[in-house]
């Protein structure tokens, strides 16, 4: 792993109620690359990565143990703002999300939302964001159409671009294309390759050859367990672990 | 009959009874506005509208009434809606789920069940006596405001509700505060549903009689309430004023109360004239309601 962890997860339990869905979880999340967290539903792979933008801070009973330490300081500390942590760790949802206005307000929120009114600048990010998120030339001709009037592939694209125009360092994706089909998922896969250029990224998926594909690590899951934690090309050659094997070859998942 | 020709003339007979049950409540419904429209139609004109009343029939007129009904509505809307959203807003989007917040929100439910003349007894004993503000337009929209307000909490949770929860979380995700979201996601999302829900209950609002009776709303006016906005030949030209808000008044369901309760024939008849209007109003109201809540019906 090169340069510094971006997120450092120790001893992580967490509970919904008084059920425990992570189980003493480990996990370094290095930079500038892609960190899959696999698993079959139900492992928490979701959870972990709620975790990450303290987006579980949201649901009701949420509890947790342990520390996550973001960039050297404590992710849940009293002192973070959590309005400006999310600016700098963005997420895109399971289901495309997009704000039922136009797909240049739909990119222009989270500038707009900073007080950010200069419409040349805010021009000039819509369409960055548009062009890093392989958008642009699909939508350049109708930015003021409603972004609901987008195939599935191209919101997603769209919530991509939307995350990355408040100029994120991490963005995390939960499960990006459960909801598509192949070619649009293709389409964002070959995305987060681009992305990870510039930006840390973790993934969750339930697909083994998702995570292969994209993936620099891999966090293999299970029950609330970290069972692996390895470069993808070696998990997925050598599994240490019995039940990682069984999964990879889709004895169960 | 076999089973299988029992089941299909059993079907038969629901349809039948179903048919006239459906049927049942549209008739009653038309034979009562034939009535009003025969009895009515023709005393419908413009000096009934402009006139004020009158010991004479014929002279007699709803304008104090219709006049009255408009400041009601006004007063209600200014009180109950900026109280009934923000107590939607904050119920919905902010509170926490715990016994208190159950407690308030039976109790809410609760009120929109309570008949409307004990409405009228509150706002007589609070407005009227307590807070000294007599039996003015004041005490009596105040009066309907609570009347409504429960239903338009409701109506404003309902539709925040519908509202899927990943717009939130996506607007939560760029780093939006709680306020932001609601108030550039949530509630523009919500607007056209919240909207409706006020002018259905302001739509029952402006039928109410008892409770204006019970707060000792006037039934014999001969003028309207003051004007907010008058001019003048000298200066300052235009004057405000809210004395309109202190001034007594009568509205178009007490109004055709009283005139029903007279003996002369001639009174009915403006009875039947002055539901026409009140008809027309609601009957506006709901389509402007039906309208919103069409248009508002795409999906996420």
């Amino acid at each position: 792993m090169s340069g510094e962890t971006v997120f450092k997860i120790q001893n992580l339990n967490t509970f919904y109620g008084a059920k425990q869905i992570l189980k003493k979880v480990n996990l370094d999340i290095p930079p500038k690359a892609v960190t899959a967290l696999m698993g079959p539903s139900g492992c928490g792979k979701s959870t972990l990565i709620r975790c990450l933008n303290r987006m579980n801070d949201l649901v009701l009973n949420f509890r947790y143990e342990g520390d996550i330490i973001y960039k050297g300081t404590d992710l849940y500390a009293s002192s973070v703002d959590v309005t400006e942590l999310r600016r700098e760790i963005g997420m895109v949802f399971q289901k495309p999300n997009p704000f039922p206005k136009s797909i240049f307000e739909n990119i222009a929120y989270g500038l707009r939302i900073q007080g950010v009114k200069d419409r040349d600048y805010l021009s000039g990010v819509v369409e960055e964001s548009l062009k890093r998120g392989a958008l642009w030339e699909e939508v350049k001709e109708r930015l003021n159409d409603s972004a609901l009037a987008l195939s599935g592939g191209q919101q997603q694209r769209l919530c991509i671009a939307r995350a990355l125009a408040v100029k994120p360092e991490v963005i995390l994706f939960d499960e990006p294309c459960s909801a598509l089909d192949p070619m649009a998922t293709a389409k964002i896969e070959e995305l987060i390759l681009e992305l990870k250029k510039n930006y840390t990224i973790a993934i969750v998926t339930h697909n083994t050859a998702q995570a292969a594909r994209v993936s620099d690590f891999t966090a293999f899951l299970y029950m609330g367990d970290l069972i692996e934690f390895e470069p993808t090309g070696k998990m997925f050659t050598a599994p240490k672990d019995s039940r990682t094997e069984a999964y990879l070859t889709g004895k169960f998942g | 009959m076999t089973r299988n020709q029992w089941s299909k003339f059993s079907d038969r007979v629901f349809q039948a009874v179903g048919l006239f049950t459906t049927f049942f409540g549209l008739a009653v419904l038309a034979v009562l506005l034939y009535d009003v429209f025969t009895d009515g139609f023709s005393r419908l004109n413009w000096q009934f509208i402009m006139s004020y009343p009158s010991r004479k029939p014929e002279q007699a007129g709803i304008l104090a009434a219709w006049g009255g009904t408009i400041w009601i509505m006004v007063t209600t809307a200014l009180f109950a809606i900026p109280i009934g959203i923000g107590s939607g807003i904050y119920l919905e989007e902010y509170a926490r789920k715990n016994r208190l917040t159950n407690f308030i929100e039976i109790n809410i439910a609760n009120l929109a069940g309570v008949p409307s003349v004990i409405y009228g007894l509150l706002g007589l004993a609070i407005f009227a006596r307590a807070m000294k503000l007599d039996r003015g337009v004041i005490t009596g929209g105040m009066t309907l405001g609570l009347l409504v307000l429960p239903v338009i909490i409701l109506s404003t949770r309902e539709a925040l509700r519908a509202v899927p929860s990943s717009i939130r979380e996506a607007s939560l995700a760029l780093g939006a505060t709680k306020w932001q979201t609601v108030r550039y996601q949530v509630l523009p999302a919500a607007l056209a549903n919240i909207m409706t829900g006020i002018i259905l209950a302001m739509s029952r609002a402006i039928g109410e009689t008892a409770p204006l009776i019970a707060i000792g709303a006037l039934t014999y006016i001969p003028f309207l309430p003051t004007s907010p906005v008058s001019v003048s030949k000298s200066a300052p030209f235009v004057n405000f004023t809210l004395q309109g808000f202190l001034d007594p008044f009568t509205v178009l369901p007490i109004q055709i109360f009283n005139w029903v309760s007279r003996p002369q024939k001639g009174f009915l008849v403006n009875a039947a004239a002055g539901i026409i209007v009140l008809l027309l109003i609601t009957l506006f109201m709901n389509a402007i309601a039906i309208y919103l809540r069409h248009k508002n019906q795409k999906r996420w």
